[in-house]
């Protein structure tokens, strides 16, 4: 079996592993655009931070692909999938045939449109070497624009704070975080964040962008001297639409993991998935739900039948010592739990979990996490216990025995 | 493999397990020079306290390894034996694995920004696991189940 | 308490905490029910009350930087030779309660031990001494009624009274400890290990928990004054049935139990109700000489199908041998001997400090007296109260002892600590307690394998003695006074041990 993967980082490693699990044989070849060994996404920031080394930034060990009979080609694009000949056509010409493809190709950075863009030197952060770029431009006591108070907008603010830079973080949103906080655990953070020195501006936009200034809607201008763009990003999905695979938002596959193109399966950040906590089909883009994705694919690439299932947002991530974890749909009846310090809000509907945040105190989430996945009944749970703190001593005796090993001799 | 597993019937709640898990895994050479040098030992196990039962809970090295499937920085790996293990060095204390640690067994190491997880004591080379050897009751038992 | 402020005792003990060494790990606050340590987190630091520490030591053994030692209060009173501490603090209890003094275990008082001062024989030369790992030696024991005679017929068909009788594999028993005033955990350990040991415990006089007759093989089920539990199943679950006339640590008077210990369990096995106080009284209601007793011994047998030895334990006083006498002759088949000096859950001072006499005298003067009438191998003897080691075991079969009877030392082996506060009921080795957290304090999976692991070592102690006096059968040991001396004894003791002082 010939098995070809597009794509380099969490998705493509978990086909790696799914595929090896039943197939070690099997001819395994990666292709990326990027040029490095896989590394990890997410960890672009701690290294732009000086947290983490080069060699810790890589996602596998160096002799990953040499342990797992796997043939990198690095540095090279795909540029066609040739469904009909089981072959990809790669930026040189070279075409490479596979019986089995992965197509992991993630997603990119969303610039959108702003008046004089083609005027000022922007970055994005999305991968190494953009945080590459701004390391090297980087300089002591800068000042810093981003344009986007998400995730990666707000990773980078932290990061860059560790060159003293005075950072400011423009968004149309009247909030930070929006993807993954409601608006009281929002106002927490940004306070939080604000007491590290960086600037919000927020519900406006920039109106004209010049080479070292921006001038904003509500009439404010910040001068800077970096300028980020991190207002979103887009799935890569032109391969498989331009191949004929059906593409909504992202790359449609089935449970499999298959798209709707024969032997042609997807995962990771390019594919829409089905979120269980909302009974939605959206884009989950995140590195667990990336790599058990690309686990399950590797599966049935190797001829077994897996499906992947019970699938829900979630996001573990900490801006200046404050934890966050969240996970879940916060549509339902809220119980919320606030002190100085901590915020916990539970979610509940047709009573289950249906989703949490917590924010300080974040420990044992995981507890909460599985009880959203596994959609246990709160008749089965202690739930005065479960509000307090997610423990094993809220579930009954013998649900608690069975998750935590069986029973005592 | 041989795990750890707790028998809730004989567990007091004494918390001695999580101090020895801690100073095993502190790299002191003893309980005192553990907790007594300014540093905070994280323990791998944690008690919990009910009104009739009580028990310790450490990393199950379960099936789904959902910490090690989800972890950011590939810090999280299995050993040939199936001991689910941190790499400190590439822990960047994200918490994804405390997100999906269905069992609340990954313990966040604030001080060294890191977690902290039961390795069953494979890397301290202190035979069997400390919170084992220090349990006064045998509420805790290292076994293949 | 007539005046809280003022309490005219002094803290018993000290708890001297090492800073240097306290982690503050909050263990001996945990597991103390006195509630003597306490973690203050505004001095970050922990502190104790020494008011109600019993010296039971659990913190200290816990404790994993030792950084704790219990040490007596060195504030004394006035010294003085008649009046001495423990007596005046006596005084003031009482006259802040108005109450009968209660202890627990066996008398702390300076009696004589004359096990101490007895001193064992071994081989030289002549009558060589037998090395116990490389012979074959053998402490197998039976006890009941033995024939005195043995008749053939003409075929040469041997004929005897076929007489129920217990199989031991170590001269030594566990004796009776009710449930009730142990715990169920500490009466598993003693079950299972008995079980394993080849051996027998005893109930006592709280009935069989219902899990616990699968031990029944090795289960001595006890039937006292208060008759708690008793019913026919129990009777048939257990290998032989005892009398308790009456115990060494309170002879005269029957066990109290307290109604606060009385819960479901225990309830349901003494066949009470739940809360109200289980008090036996002091004699048998049915019993008032030996024809009563062995109309008792009798309807027991013949309630048990005649299959079952019984035992008669009676506590060590005064006229002893005389009362044996007459128990040898009202059926039993064994007599048990409790010395003054054996424990109890609770006892009225005044009585356990002062009322009995010590078990080597009362055996001593038990097996002269059976022997003497001609009756001896009619009944076997028992003796406890205070059997310590395998030394005195060897001391006491060499006195005519058939077995011995432990409790006190059994209960070491389960984490006892002597602290001698049964009777409170908070017993943080969860011996002597009924409150749940505290019992689930002994693991019968720890404690069952401390008391095999002691019961052989003395069973190996004893081969090793019986080597050395080139003895290699328990039962050549058997009343052998001569493989005894004594030392500092004076001529009135000697005779009544029937041995000779060391030298002679």
């Amino acid at each position: 079996m010939n098995y070809v993967i597009i794509g380099n980082s969490a998705a493509a490693v978990g086909t790696i592993a799914g595929i090896r699990e039943f197939d070690s044989t099997g001819s395994i070849t990666v292709i990326s655009d990027e040029k490095y060994h896989t590394y990890s996404r997410p960890l672009i920031s701690y290294w732009l931070q000086g947290k983490i080394s080069d060699k810790n930034i890589m996602y596998r060990p160096a002799d990953f692909y040499e342990k797992n009979g796997v043939t990198p080609i690095l540095g090279k694009r795909v540029t066609k999938i040739d469904a009909e000949n089981k072959a990809v056509v790669l930026d040189d010409g070279l075409s490479v045939p596979y019986d089995k493809l992965m197509v992991a190709t993630g997603s990119k950075p969303f610039v959108p449109p702003m008046n004089g863009l083609d005027k000022v030197h922007y970055y994005t952060f999305m991968s190494y070497d953009s945080a590459k770029a701004i390391r090297a431009e980087a300089k002591d006591g800068m000042r810093v624009l981003i344009i986007g108070a998400g995730l990666i907008g707000l990773k980078a603010a932290e990061a860059l704070s560790a060159y003293n830079a005075k950072i400011t973080v423009v968004d149309m949103a009247d909030r930070i975080l929006p993807s993954i906080l409601d608006v009281r655990a929002g106002v927490k953070m940004q306070k939080h964040i604000e007491n590290q020195g960086v600037r919000f501006i927020l519900g406006t936009s920039a109106e004209e962008l010049s080479e070292h200034s921006a001038k904003l809607k509500n009439g404010v201008t910040v001068d800077f001297d970096m300028l980020i763009i991190a207002v979103g990003v887009r799935p890569n999905t032109e391969l498989i639409a331009d191949a004929g695979g059906k593409v909504d938002r992202g790359v449609i596959t089935d449970l499999t993991q298959k798209t709707t193109l024969d032997d042609v399966y997807a995962a990771g950040d390019c594919t829409v998935s089905y979120d269980a906590s909302s009974d939605t089909n959206k884009i989950l883009a995140l590195l667990p739900n990336a790599y058990m994705q690309g686990e399950v694919a590797g599966r049935n690439m190797a001829g077994r039948e897996f499906n992947y299932v019970n699938a829900i947002p979630m996001n573990a991530i900490g801006f200046f010592g404050l934890h966050i974890i969240t996970a879940g749909s916060y549509d339902g009846e809220e119980y919320v739990d606030e002190d100085e310090n901590n915020y916990k809000k539970l979610v509940f509907r047709d009573n289950t979990l249906k989703g949490f945040i917590l924010m300080g105190d974040v420990k044992r989430a995981g507890i909460y996490t599985s009880m959203i996945k596994e959609r246990i009944d709160l008749g089965e749970v202690d739930v005065e216990l479960m509000k307090k703190a997610p423990q094993m001593m809220m579930f009954g005796k013998a649900r608690r025995l069975d998750k935590l090993g069986g029973i005592s001799k | 493999m041989k795990k750890v597993y707790v028998n809730e019937d004989w567990c007091l709640a004494c918390h001695l397990c999580e101090y020895y898990c801690a100073a095993a895994n502190s790299g002191a050479e003893n309980m005192i020079k553990a907790f007594k040098s300014g540093k905070n030992p994280v323990p791998r196990i944690q008690v919990e306290e009910g009104s009739e039962v009580n028990f310790a809970v450490q990393c199950r090295h379960c099936d789904g390894k959902a910490c090690v499937k989800g972890c950011i920085a590939g810090a999280l790996s299995v050993t040939p034996e199936g001991v689910v293990v941190c790499d400190e060095e590439k822990c960047v204390g994200c918490g994804t694995c405390v997100l999906s640690c269905p069992f609340g067994c990954i313990v966040i190491d604030e001080e060294n920004h890191r977690i902290a997880k039961c390795d069953l004591c494979t890397k301290n080379h202190d035979g069997e696991p400390a919170c084992v050897q220090g349990c006064p009751n045998k509420a805790i038992v290292f076994e293949e189940r | 308490m007539i005046n809280v402020a003022i309490n005219f005792m002094n803290p018993l003990f000290e708890v001297l905490r090492n800073p240097d060494k306290c982690i503050k790990c909050r263990v001996c606050e945990r597991q103390c029910a006195n509630e003597v340590h306490k973690y203050d987190a505004e001095l970050d630091k922990m502190i104790s009350d020494e008011t109600n520490c019993v010296d039971c030591q659990r913190c200290v053994c816990l404790c994993p930087t030792h950084a704790i030692k219990i040490k007596p209060n060195e504030n004394k009173f006035r010294e003085n030779g008649n009046w001495s501490q423990q007596i005046m603090d006596e005084v003031y209890k009482q006259a802040g309660s108005g109450g009968v003094l209660l202890s627990a275990m066996g008398t702390p008082k300076d009696y004589p031990v004359y096990w101490d001062k007895i001193l064992l024989n071994a081989s030289q030369v002549t009558n060589p001494p037998i090395d116990p790992l490389r012979e074959p030696m053998e402490t197998k024991t039976f006890l009941g009624k033995k024939n005195q005679k043995i008749t053939y017929d003409e075929n040469g068909k041997a004929h005897y009274e076929k007489t129920p009788y217990l199989e031991l594999d170590v001269p030594i028993m566990f004796s009776a400890m009710s449930f009730g005033s142990i715990s169920k955990n500490a009466h598993e350990s003693l079950a299972r290990a008995a079980t394993e040991l080849g051996t027998y415990y005893n109930t006592g006089e709280g009935g069989l928990h219902e899990d616990f007759y699968k031990y029944g093989k090795n289960t001595i089920c006890q039937v006292a004054s208060g008759r708690f539990g008793v019913f026919k199943g129990y009777l048939d679950a257990g290998a032989a049935i005892e009398i308790k006339m009456g115990q060494g640590a309170k002879p005269g008077i029957g066990g109290h139990l307290p109604g606060m210990k009385i819960n479901d369990e225990i309830s349901k096995t003494r066949m009470i109700p739940k809360g109200t106080d289980a008090i036996s009284p002091a004699p048998h209601h049915d019993i008032y000489s030996i024809e009563d007793l062995r109309q008792l011994v009798f309807s027991l047998k013949e309630a048990t199908n005649w299959e079952k030895p019984v035992i008669v334990k009676i506590a060590a006083v005064h006229n002893v041998a005389a009362i044996a006498s007459g128990v040898a002759r009202s059926g039993a088949d064994i007599i048990a001997i409790d010395g003054f000096r054996g424990g109890t859950g609770a006892a009225p001072t005044r009585i356990r400090d002062n009322v009995g006499i010590p078990i080597e005298l009362a055996l001593a003067s038990v097996d002269a007296r059976l022997r003497d009438e001609g009756i001896r191998n009619d009944v076997s003897v028992v003796v406890g109260g205070s059997v310590r080691s395998a030394a005195d075991v060897v001391k006491a079969i060499a006195l005519g002892a058939d077995a011995c009877y432990i409790a006190s030392s059994a209960l070491l082996a389960l984490g006892c600590h002597l602290c001698r506060s049964c009777n409170t009921g908070k017993c943080n080795w969860g011996i002597a307690t009924q409150r749940a957290d505290l019992v689930k304090r002994l693991n019968p999976e720890i404690g069952y394998q401390r008391l095999v692991n002691l019961v052989t070592a003395w069973d190996h102690e004893i081969k090793e003695m019986m080597g050395g006096m080139g003895i290699n059968s328990i039962e050549a040991l058997r009343g052998n006074r001569l493989m005894l001396r004594g030392v500092g004894l004076n001529q009135k003791e000697l005779d009544i041990l029937g041995i000779q002082h060391a030298g002679e």
